[in-house]
């Protein structure tokens, strides 16, 4: 029996590349630290990643492939984090599961993990294909996440009609990759342009942030070492709103200080 | 219009883009939700302006049908203006027709 209180989440983006598994693994690593049982699923059979961005790539020996073919039991499958012992991740299979894999396989995996997990985590593959519609099978809720540009918000649209359609709420949405010169420009869509297009509540604003690929590089999540990043600080504060903290979301704006940033501020001003 | 934009107007420079990728995207996911390719809203806008001129005359210059959408929600907006209305009542068989086409 799954436990009724276990949250089911998607993420997912429709557009590859916007940000997904970064998430997925930043926000696994804090909802740990935060006391939450963690479990980040790769539902991205075809491309796996998640292994990666969160170093466990070496200690992978079975795959959700075995759980399913019960060739093993879940728990030999999990691969615990050894800084975060309150997250495991469950590696993705062979490629060649996409042949035969069907929604009903990963809803019967997300049920498994539901037993022992508050979260279960479910990275979704780019796409809108038969890979997410298996991923999107397993959950109950969904974070979508793009960034303020307009082939991935097209993308995002998409993605929000198939679960609308799916009876999967509520989805939320994380902006990722906000740049807030560009945005103070007007060269970059605003953040409330990006929200009232798609209709979502923002669950979270995160910055660009060059640390970003330095722990991606390193196989260590920015939430895993302190919030000394601005992209770590969101990323915890997504997973503290998710754990229904109220915590305010940052203003892009106001994170540029000094003259430069006044005058654009200025600038901005509609005057008709 | 900002103040940026009135700058950029004055400077003769290209407005800042943020605006133009808004209003493309509002049209294309317009288009994308509603499921209608542009020859299909073509046709229907021909059709529905075909329909219209047959009680009233209107301004084909200023006229336009297009998708709008609100909060996921797709409305098809048709503004014509009227100049005036036609004296001469429509044929008595274009009623039928009409009809026909609203309840199918």
């Amino acid at each position: 029996m799954a436990a009724a209180s276990t949250r089911y989440i998607l993420i997912c983006s429709g557009k590859g590349g916007v940000g997904k598994t970064t998430l997925t693994a930043n926000l696994g690593i804090a909802l740990a630290k935060q006391g939450a049982r963690t479990a980040v699923l790769d539902a991205d059979f075809g491309l796996r990643n998640l292994d990666l961005l969160l170093g466990l790539e070496n200690r992978i020996v079975y795959t959700a492939q075995e759980v399913l073919s019960e060739s093993c039991r879940l728990e030999q499958a999990l691969v615990k984090h050894k800084q975060e012992p309150n997250l495991a991740l469950l590696p993705a299979g062979n490629p060649r599961m996409l042949e035969w894999l069907q929604p009903d396989d990963m809803q019967k995996i997300a049920a498994m993990l539901g037993e022992h997990f508050d979260y279960v985590l479910i990275d979704a593959p780019a796409g809108i294909e038969g890979g997410f519609k298996n991923a999107m099978a397993a959950a109950r809720e969904a974070i979508v996440v793009t960034t303020p540009e307009v082939s991935a918000v097209r993308d995002a649209d998409r993605v929000i009609g198939l679960l609308n359609s799916e009876g999967v709420k509520p989805i939320q949405l994380v902006l990722n990759r906000v740049r807030p010169k560009m945005m103070a420009n007007q060269e970059m869509l605003a953040v409330t342009d990006v929200t009232d297009i798609l209709a979502l509540p923002l669950l979270g604003l995160v910055l660009e942030d060059e640390q970003v690929i330095v722990s991606t590089n390193r196989g260590e999540p920015l939430t895993l070492n302190g919030n000394g990043s601005p992209a770590a600080r969101a990323y915890t504060n997504v997973a503290r709103r998710l754990q229904g903290e109220e915590v305010p979301l940052i203003d892009p704006s106001k994170e540029r200080q000094g003259l430069r940033a006044t005058i654009g501020r200025l600038m901005q001003t509609k005057l008709f | 219009m900002t103040l940026r934009d009135v700058i950029n107007k004055l400077l003769g420079r290209q407005p800042a883009s943020a605006n133009t990728a808004k209003e493309r995207l509002q049209l294309v996911l317009a288009h994308d939700r509603s499921d209608l390719n542009p020859e299909l809203l073509q046709q229907m806008r021909r059709e529905i302006l075909e329909v219209v001129s047959r009680y009233v005359e209107i301004d084909l210059e200023e006229g336009d049908v297009t998708l709008e959408t609100e909060d996921r929600v797709t409305a098809l907006v048709a503004n014509l203006p009227i100049r005036r209305a036609k004296l001469p009542p429509p044929a008595p068989e274009a009623t039928p027709a009409l009809e026909a086409n609203a309840s199918s």
